[in-house]
């Protein structure tokens, strides 16, 4: 077999069967599920008298419907109350292991599912959630799917694919003062397009990417989608192994070696062929943020609003008045000058431990300022939020003004309680900017934790680190 | 699932770039745990000018008028015209279910995401990828003239005018062969999976041997 990429290999080596037309049935690993896109798989299953392929195969956790406060008085919204309700009694009938809301490990999909070591290297993993390329960040071909793949990976741990294109994103060099992994993957898409990883699978490279921890990777790998690309892959190597030692769901003892050893090959080849290469330098890339309904409109933290007038292409000129009529924004404004009503820490993005240090970090001491309604920070999963406590930065977070929330969704998409008033302006470490996502008419600016922070304590303004 | 052969109707334009899932089916309405029922709140928040909650009466909700899908002249429509990158974002179902509860058969655009362009499939929908300019040229001619059909043929592969029209349309599109026969004939995918299980066991087989690991427990 001639050289291959990480995404070859990981293809390959899942393929159950190949049609003449390049059709292939792909075995999964491992699925996850939450409640909003299983009921009607499985009520499908019911319909059809069909039973699970594998029951150990799943990991399922109610998230996007859960409550972050007051969880004693249970879910208020009877219908979201239903859907998690419908999710446990799915879960216990099939006998498939879930987190439920009491249960300390209960959090967000994508943060509880490599927290436990139920994210492997060198595996096929989906859920019916696209950020479900996180996992990808272990060199992993993880991806979303619907509710009717999921129904099909439930009854026959496949899945009916053709494979998509290679592309490869490289960032070399050091970065600069105030850049996160948030900032990195922002400016790719800015540089790619929503779109510009359609029909491709992503693999992100070079000294850069691979100087993050396992924490960064995966706030990368969180936002391929957001580039078009429904995977995002990362090379397995020492940080990867070093993080999946001794987890739950991680190999034993007698089997640790022989896995090591098949992960390490889980990297490219060095001539390995990519339909497409990006190529970005870490030393032009400054803190981001989002000024528009779409993550791909990003800019530096030191520009203006950019001007439709300037865009010669007629449809995205339309797209861009729309999203700064919708923003209530004014072209030729610093955004270091637009001040927030929200802020919001947490997401599948960023609301692991490393995002709720560097977010105290910078709270610490100071306050949240008056103008400022709300600053949530919400963390990823309970055990998440049992680290922070035990590093005192709940204490930090509540004297500084913000609000210690249970792990969730929550504003990410604003299914529960958790959303933006129409108009609201928001700095959110979440991943999509979509008119209406965190609540309708709400405005929401993307953001990294140190970002968003600095936000909530400097009247609103976004603006990186003070000091 | 339902077949899909051909239809023959009108075509509604939505002239608008990277319209994501959460446009065509907002959040609130996630809570559902049917397949059925999503077609009144497609595209809600652009259709109706109040904040729409699951379980109001959406035909006494007010309408946004200058929104597309409420202009009287594409009522009944089946085709959906629509901009480069339809569907993008959440990979909900939902999205799907809500065009074809609507009555969308078949969406026409440069470009889809990949996640919605796969669920579409699954529903009983068509969806076709053309050149930018073929799209564009659509958009214009079905603007144009008010109450213009096409017929689009999966059999044939071929979206055209229905005769005497304003303007002729002859325009073929591709698709692969695997998703054509699947939409023609209503295969239960599943079911097609299934008829390979002994292949898998063999899979799983050789599997346990080289990654154990995922199979202790
Ligand atoms: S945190 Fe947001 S993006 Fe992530 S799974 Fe939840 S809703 Fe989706």
């Amino acid at each position: 077999m001639g050289a291959r990429t990480l995404y070859d290999k990981l293809w390959d080596s899942h393929v159950v069967r190949e049609n003449d037309d390049g059709t292939s049935l792909l075995y999964i690993d491992r699925q996850l599920i939450h409640e909003v896109t299983s009921p009607q798989a499985f009520e499908g299953l019911r319909i059809a008298n069909r039973t699970p392929w594998n029951l150990s195969a799943n990991l399922a956790t109610p998230d996007h419907n859960v409550p972050t406060n007051n969880r004693e008085q249970g879910i208020i919204d009877p219908i979201a109350r239903l859907q998690v309700e419908t999710l446990n009694n799915n879960c216990d009938y099939y006998h498939i292991t879930e987190f439920k809301m009491d249960d300390i490990r209960q959090g967000i999909v994508h943060v509880i599912s490599p927290e436990q070591g139920a994210t492997l290297p060198g595996m096929t993993l989906v859920c019916g959630d696209s950020h479900t390329s996180t996992h990808g960040a272990f060199g992993t071909l993880a991806f979303g799917i619907g509710t009717s793949e999921v129904e099909h990976v439930l009854v026959t741990q496949c899945l009916i694919q053709k494979k998509s294109k290679n592309m490869l994103v490289q960032v070399n060099g050091q970065l600069n003062p105030g850049v996160t992994a948030k900032d990195i993957i922002l400016a790719i898409i800015g540089e790619i397009g929503t779109a510009g990883g359609t029909g491709y699978a992503i693999e992100f490279a070079g000294d850069t990417i691979r100087s993050f921890s396992m924490e960064g990777r995966m706030t990368i790998s969180n936002m391929a989608i957001e580039a078009g690309a429904r995977a995002g892959m990362i090379a397995v190597d020492t940080t990867t192994i070093d993080y999946v030692k001794n987890r739950p769901y991680s190999p034993k003892a007698e089997h640790w070696e022989q896995a090591v050893e098949y992960w390490t090959g889980f990297h490219s080849d060095a001539d390995a062929h990519f339909d497409k290469v990006i190529s970005l330098d870490a030393k032009d890339i400054k803190p981001q943020v989002t000024w528009g309904t779409s993550p791909e409109m990003t800019m530096a933290i030191d520009e203006v609003i950019p001007d439709p007038a300037d865009e010669s292409d007629p449809v995205k000129q339309a797209g861009m008045e729309a999203a700064l009529n919708y923003m209530g924004l004014t072209a030729g404004t610093p955004i270091n000058e637009v001040a927030v009503d929200v802020v919001f820490i947490g997401s599948c993005t960023n609301s692991r431990i490393e995002d709720m240090r560097a977010a105290a970090d910078v709270a610490k001491g100071n306050k949240v300022a008056a103008n400022v309604k709300q600053a949530l920070v919400v963390p990823g999963s309970g055990l998440i939020k049992q680290q922070a406590e035990q590093e005192g930065l709940d204490k930090i977070f509540i004297d500084a003004g913000f609000e210690w929330r249970e792990p969730g969704c929550s504003m990410c998409l604003a299914m529960n309680a958790d959303r933006l008033e129409p108009q609201q302006r928001c700095a959110s470490t979440s991943n999509r900017n979509f008119e209406g996502r965190q609540g309708q008419g709400g405005r929401t600016h993307l953001v990294s934790p140190e970002m968003a922070a600095a936000a909530a304590i400097k009247k609103g303004i976004l603006s990186i680190l003070i000091n | 699932m339902e077949k899909f052969t051909k239809i023959t109707a009108i075509a509604l334009p939505l002239d608008r770039a990277n319209v994501d899932t959460d446009a065509i089916i907002p959040k609130q309405f996630l809570k559902s745990i049917k397949r059925s029922g999503f077609g009144p709140n497609l595209f809600d928040e652009w259709r109706y000018l109040d904040q729409g909650e699951p379980g109001m009466d959406n035909s006494k909700r007010p309408v946004n008028t200058d929104f597309v899908l409420n202009q009287p002249r594409y009522a009944g429509a089946e085709i959906l015209l629509a901009r480069d990158n339809f569907g993008c974002g959440s990979s909900r179902e939902h999205a799907p279910w809500a065009l074809e509860d609507f009555g969308i058969r078949v969406i026409i655009a440069p470009g889809f995401a990949d996640i919605f362009y796969n669920n579409c499939f699954k529903n009983g929908l068509l969806p076709i990828i053309l050149p930018e300019e073929t799209v564009e040229h659509l958009f214009n001619v079905v603007e144009a003239n008010e109450g213009f059909q096409l017929t689009v043929d999966l059999e044939q592969q071929k979206i055209i005018s229905v005769q005497s029209s304003a303007v002729d349309i002859n325009i073929d599109f591709e698709l692969d062969k695997f998703r054509r026969q699947c939409l023609l004939e209503g295969l239960d995918e599943i079911g097609l999976t299934l008829e390979h299980a002994d292949e898998i066991r063999q899979y799983e087989a050789r599997k346990k041997d080289i990654t154990p690991w995922l199979f202790q427990d």
